[in-house]
């Protein structure tokens, strides 16, 4: 090696030049796939991936694109991308409109997955968060328009915790209630069966991502009325607290408000003790004014 | 007319040993990738789940589990290390393809093979010459950048792109357009670079012929002697450079072993010499000399 020829110091020099010419040739192929995965990493918000899955970022590098979750799925729930679907080519996901989660008890799909990419400590499928239902469109949900469709309550496989049907009094008739189906994140699994079930054309409850359905406190913010039940007591001296005027801006009318600066109640239509007169939605047959 | 401007590979070991003798190892070969594949179609097309998954992770009577080790490196160096039945999947093809040689998965196993040898075959019929300069290392180099790119990007990275499990898993779970990628592929054997994809690209292949490195099932040529230099291994080989060492070693000091670990043992040079001069064996079987008794030299002549 100390004495050098002039051949090995050329060929040394085209070794080196060849293996410059690779570094960057490569260095540009990685880039390229590099800005691609990071793009990949960005899930459509109507993908959902199977209960338990890491997030995204982790998730793209635990799954190898077996599909044994896919075959192990007995609803034929999940499918894995194709190169043009915009999801990462090969990993498993689900469209809820499709064919939503059936929450299997022994959730088959973890079982069957050889990598951390499924969650294997997940073993209550209730605790499982693919992602939120969110009732995206008041305006045209059925509910919203005081009927009584209740489909996507009715179907919930965690009925009554992940959604309830919120009593609220329908002022357009004045003599209905509103049920609205009201999402409790905390027990919503994103299964989907809302989704998929809603009668609409367009769903107007949607599993959304919990990222992009949730909002999220300040760290340092502590609900009174919370802590009040905690305590089992106020934490601070209620009799020493200034009550402010309650007071509704001028002219604003809000039926069934009560002022206590008056003692008034506002009427409101269709309940007792109101003045509001005829009810627009009864027919003149049923009573109404014609 | 045309037979003498362009002769035909293996031509002369059809005429010496017959048609069947002198494909008998692609048939076998074509069998074997068939029948894997047939294994995997099984399932989704009849409903009889032998084997579930596909070539990144596969699961077989409920009992066997089989991991592709290029996929699962790339998955722990971004930093998940797969589950029991992965590992010990992981572990069983480590071990067989340690034994038979990591580019057996390329010639028997991979479905792509199947089409660049189409493209390759192709090729010759066409008589297309002439091919852009791409170094047969290249594979490395994209072996080594998936690897470190898998790690810094956290995602399994050649997966994003790879056209064997694209092609694998699209005939099993939904083509999609996948199949432009496998075109690509084809034409780019076709066109640009002989033999351009297993040969000179594809980093699982690579990968493959590292865990080959030392495997004992080598193809050897015992024969060498014979050798009537009609180059028709060296035309069918997609891995032409491998031979050499081993064929044209004698009096050299080198054995009659082909000891390259990018040989993928499709054993389509025994097929094709028409002087038996290759065969399977052994890697430790490997005597510096081979030559033959004159009489066989003079036979031949």
């Amino acid at each position: 090696m100390t004495e050098k020829t002039p051949k090995s110091g050329a060929a040394r020099r085209q070794f080196i030049f060849d293996s410059a010419k690779m570094v960057c040739g490569m260095g540009m192929l990685g880039l390229g796939l590099g800005l691609y995965a990071k793009q990949s990493k960005a899930l459509p918000a109507l993908a959902l991936r199977p209960p338990g899955a890491l997030p995204e970022d982790d998730f793209l590098g635990a799954c190898i694109r077996c599909g044994m979750c896919v075959r192990d799925c007995p609803y034929n729930t999940l499918e894995l991308a194709k190169p043009e679907t915009p999801v990462a080519t090969g990993t498993p996901f689900f469209n809820a409109r499709n064919i939503p989660c059936e929450m299997c008890e022994d959730i088959p799909c973890i079982k069957a997955c050889p990598t951390g990419a499924l969650d294997h400590s997940l073993t209550d499928i209730n605790k499982a968060k693919m992602g939120v239902a969110v009732l995206i469109d008041h305006e045209t949900c059925l509910n919203f328009l005081g009927l009584r469709c209740d489909v996507c309550y009715r179907v919930c496989p965690v009925i009554d915790k992940a959604i309830t049907l919120d009593l609220v009094p329908n002022a357009r008739t004045g003599r209905h209630a509103m049920f609205l189906p009201t999402v409790h994140s905390e027990h919503c699994t994103g299964c989907g069966k809302c989704e998929k079930s809603c009668v609409l054309e367009e769903a107007a409850i949607r599993i959304l991502p919990p990222k992009l359905a949730k909002g999220e406190l300040g760290k340092h913010y502590r609900l009174g009325w919370d802590e009040k039940s905690k305590a089992g007591k106020s934490l601070i001296d209620e009799s020493k607290m200034l009550d402010l005027p309650d007071r509704l801006p001028e002219g604003a009318v809000l039926p069934g408000h009560y002022d206590p600066a008056s003692g008034h109640t506002e009427a409101m239509r269709g309940m007792p003790g109101s003045e509001a007169g005829a009810i627009p939605s009864l027919p003149p047959g049923l009573g109404g004014k014609p | 007319m045309s037979a003498a401007k362009h002769k035909r590979i293996g031509a002369e070991a059809v005429e010496e040993k017959g048609w069947l003798r002198a494909h008998k190892w692609l048939i076998l070969r074509r069998i074997s990738q068939f029948s894997i594949l047939a294994l995997f179609l099984l399932g989704p097309w009849f409903g009889h789940w032998i084997v579930k998954g596909n070539l990144a992770y596969s699961y077989t009577l409920d009992v066997l589990p089989l991991t592709d080790p290029y996929v699962a490196l790339q998955s722990m160096v971004a930093g998940h290390l797969p589950e029991t039945l992965g590992l010990i999947g992981l572990g069983i093809v480590l071990a067989f393809y340690l034994l038979v040689g990591g580019r057996v998965y390329c010639s028997w196993v991979c479905p792509v093979n199947i089409v660049t040898d189409a493209a390759g075959w192709l090729r010759d019929r066409i008589g297309i010459k002439g091919s852009s300069q791409l170094g047969r290392n290249t594979r490395y180099w994209i072996l080594g950048m998936t690897i470190v790119g898998s790690a810094v990007s956290g995602v399994v990275l050649w997966e994003l792109i790879n056209p064997v499990s694209m092609l694998h898993r699209g005939l099993i779970f939904g083509m999609g357009m996948a199949w432009t990628v496998v075109l690509v592929v084809f034409l780019f054997d076709l066109f640009v670079t002989s033999r351009g994809w297993c040969g000179r690209l594809c980093p699982v292949g690579a990968f493959y012929s590292l865990i080959g490195r030392w495997s004992p099932l080598r193809i050897s040529a015992p024969k060498r002697t014979a050798c009537n230099d009609c180059m028709d291994c060296f035309e069918v080989c997609p891995e032409p450079q491998v031979i050499r060492a081993a064929l044209k070693g004698e009096g050299k000091g080198v054995g009659p072993v082909i000891l390259s670990p990018n040989c993928t043992n499709c054993g389509r040079c025994i097929d094709v010499c028409s002087k038996d001069v290759f065969t399977f064996g052994l890697r430790f079987n490997n005597p510096v000399s081979t030559a033959q008794p004159a009489v066989v030299r003079t036979e031949t002549n």
